[in-house]
């Protein structure tokens, strides 16, 4: 009864105060996603800080799953005035959304000291054919986590600096009994799979495109699939890392069931947490490997972006809000579950605290970070790679073979 | 004279009826067979339309993906309300009978057809989960597998797997309009039946069934309907992997619209759906008629 009563006097409050807003001042609508890189605790008190330094405007959030996110911003799109104002968008949208205008251009809001002062991968978040959408805002790629204990256990004494070696390293730890699956991945028929995909083809000095024709048939692409399913036939990876997304691959090695494990930013500070994780400081973090002769260090852009929706009315307050978030001191403070768009920000103390391993891994991989390709196509490509590349995990068709068959499909394409 | 006034007041009284369903159905309906045969793009700029004819329908059919998604569809619906409908009849012939805590059984049989579809998919997604799932732990413990396997992972057994949970969710419902009718069925026939010495399974399948086949079909078509436009409870368990093994026929209709943004083409599929749809209801209006022709005679 006490808590019912709470309840409807809670939500007459905040009928109340949605009333008020909406009467004297600025509503802005904002989509964020509740996975990976920022949690939604950040975001709130990021927001409020916000509110606080902007009287006037108030931010309603709405916090949907990273598969949801891209078809919301379509949908809302129609909406006119009551669509949203500031929307998190992911790194392979730009094109798509700029030549559908989805997205309003802020090239000329963009100051042009910023352009020297953010890393070049996080401006590709946002450009498309020489103009901006947005301001980049999570800057991540995917690095390769240790159990340092079990390396130890297994008598290794370093990470992996290559993939092959990571294999062998693999091994030894399977064979000495220490875990059954040393290796974790996020290979569920989805999004996340293509960015260890990714991942693995930048290693291998492989190409999407050549020419706008599909290049994934050969060479680095073919090698990384083929490598993929080697660890699986090996009994290396995980089985059900075919059926795992990012958290799964968190949970799975923050339980000590894997040696190795491929994820974002986020998984170091969480994996580190003991309320989170059995693992707590044992695990490391490194780059991604390299291949010999091809590359030291692999990685994939993995980063976001926050834009203004074409038909959103409060243009002016959605970009003050957009800087707000994106700017320096509010990145370096909280640098824990996503690293700063920011060159400055790593040697700032308050970002390296408590997590120099990753920020030394975060200055080789962002140096190396390779974009997924950037057609406005890219989602259909991207369904395509995914079904022939999970049914070549499954062992339903040969390496070549599911690769002929997404490169013609990807050629009808309309 | 009289008639003609018959008439005309007939429709003065149906006009409302007509007009929510033709804002609510028949507009919309209109709107999406034009656009199934037009290049339209969801687009916030001004993009030219065009007319391209039967071209939309033509790239749908000629897909190999596509077309293994329509025998997938086939299957899930087949198997699945075939299921329900064998399920449900069991049940509400059980809950016909007069035994202790019938109406509290009675009460609790409804339970999962009240759960969303979306809190069932999640349960289900739950149940099956390879590492921790109650299916894995169940199987285990009473021997039935000596290790923990992946359920909806495999594309052997995924699709049979979302069929479980949609049964679960749906043989409610085929249960209480089968209650339903059960309980109008004349006991007297049951008894002279009896008389004339026919056993239990002579008597459900010659007085039973076809007593209650009437509403049973009204239901029966209502599920094929919707199992054949399934996409929540695939979506939410699988996402229409693994390797595509359940992406179903509805797929094409989201995928075309919000994921590649072409309105026309989705527009075709959608039409494609509802047209099969509309053949099954068909051939089950087919059906029963020959039924009540053949119980007539």
């Amino acid at each position: 009864m006490k808590t019912f009563g709470k309840l409807i006097l809670g939500s007459a409050f905040a009928t109340l105060a949605m009333a008020s807003t909406a009467m004297a001042d600025t509503t802005l609508n904002a989509l964020f996603m509740s996975q990976a890189a920022y949690s939604e605790d950040d975001i709130k008190s990021m927001t409020a800080k916000f509110e606080a330094a902007n009287p006037g405007v108030t931010v309603d959030l709405e916090f949907v799953p990273y598969e949801a996110l891209h078809d919301k911003i379509i949908a809302a799109a129609g909406a006119g005035d009551d669509g949203y104002d500031v929307v998190l968008f992911d790194v392979i949208w730009p094109a798509e959304f700029a030549t559908r205008g989805f997205l309003q251009d802020v090239t000329d809001r963009i100051p042009a000291d910023y352009t020297d002062k953010v890393f070049d991968g996080a401006w590709t978040t946002v450009e498309y054919a020489g103009k901006r959408y947005g301001m980049p805002w999570i800057l991540d790629t995917k690095y390769l986590f240790y159990n340092a204990e079990m390396l130890e256990a297994a008598g290794i004494s370093e990470p992996p600096k290559t993939w092959n070696e990571l294999v062998s390293q693999a091994k030894q730890i399977k064979d000495k009994g220490i875990v059954e699956y040393p290796l974790v991945w996020s290979w569920s028929q989805s999004e996340a799979m293509i960015c260890d995909f990714t991942t693995l083809t930048a290693a291998n000095d492989g190409a999407f495109f050549e020419e706008g024709q599909p290049a994934f048939t050969a060479g680095g692409a073919r090698d990384a699939v083929a490598f993929m399913k080697a660890t699986l036939d090996e009994g290396l990876t995980n089985p059900s890392s075919r059926e795992y997304f990012e958290e799964d691959v968190r949970r799975v090695f923050s339980n000590g069931e894997a040696a190795f494990a491929l994820n974002w930013t986020y998984m170091n500070a969480l994996a580190n947490d003991p309320a989170e994780s059995k693992v707590a400081g044992k695990v490391k973090v490194a780059p991604a490997p390299g291949v010999e002769g091809k590359s030291t260090a692999s990685s994939v852009n993995g980063s976001m972006g926050l834009g203004i929706p074409a038909n959103s009315p409060h243009a002016d307050e959605a970009w003050a809000y957009i800087s707000f978030l994106t700017q320096k001191d509010i990145q370096d403070d909280y640098a824990k579950l996503s690293l700063p768009i920011w060159k400055a920000s790593y040697s700032e103390p308050k970002v390296m605290d408590g997590q120099e391993e990753l920020i030394s891994a975060a200055k080789q991989s962002i140096a190396v970070m390779y974009p997924r390709p950037l057609v406005p196509s890219y989602t259909e490509v991207s369904d395509i790679l995914q079904k022939n590349i999970h049914q070549v995990l499954l062992g339903q068709t040969g390496v070549d073979e599911a690769l002929e068959a997404a490169a013609d499909r990807v050629k009808r394409i309309r | 004279m009289h008639g003609r006034r018959q008439t005309k007041e007939k429709w003065i009284l149906l006009a409302p009826a007509i007009l929510v369903l033709a804002l609510i159905t028949l507009i919309p309906l209109a709107n999406t067979v034009w656009l199934s045969f037009t290049d339209t793009k969801i687009s916030a700029l001004p993009v030219p339309v065009h007319f391209i004819g039967l071209e939309n329908f033509i790239y749908a059919l000629t897909d190999p993906d596509f077309q293994a998604a329509l025998y997938r569809t086939l299957y899930f619906t087949i198997v699945s309300v075939g299921l329900e409908g064998i399920l449900g009849v069991a049940v509400a012939v059980l809950l016909n009978q007069e035994f202790r805590g019938r109406t509290l059984l009675r009460a609790l049989i409804i339970l999962p057809w009240a759960v969303p579809t979306i809190v069932n998919a999640v349960a289900w997604r739950l149940i099956y989960h390879p590492d921790y799932g109650a299916l894995n732990s169940l199987l285990y413990q009473i021997g039935l597998i000596s290790d923990y396997r992946s359920w909806i992972g495999d594309p052997m057994t995924a699709m049979n797997m979302v069929i479980l949970a949609d049964v679960w969710k749906n043989f409610p419902l085929v249960a209480y309009v089968a209650l339903a009718a059960l309980q109008t069925v004349p006991g007297d026939l049951n008894k002279a039946a009896a008389v004339e010495g026919a056993g239990p399974w002579k008597r459900f399948v010659s007085i039973t069934l076809p007593w209650i086949a009437g509403p049973l079909m009204v239901v029966m078509v209502l599920r094929t309907i919707e199992a054949f436009r399934v996409f929540d409870i695939v979506y939410v368990m699988t996402g229409g992997g693994p390797a595509d093994s359940t992406k179903t026929a509805s797929f094409y209709v989201y995928q075309e619209y919000f994921n590649y943004l072409r309105s026309g083409s989705g527009a075709s599929y959608a039409v494609l759906v509802a047209g099969i749809s509309a053949v099954l209801i068909l051939a089950y209006y087919s059906a029963s008629k020959r039924q009540t022709a053949g119980a007539a005679a």
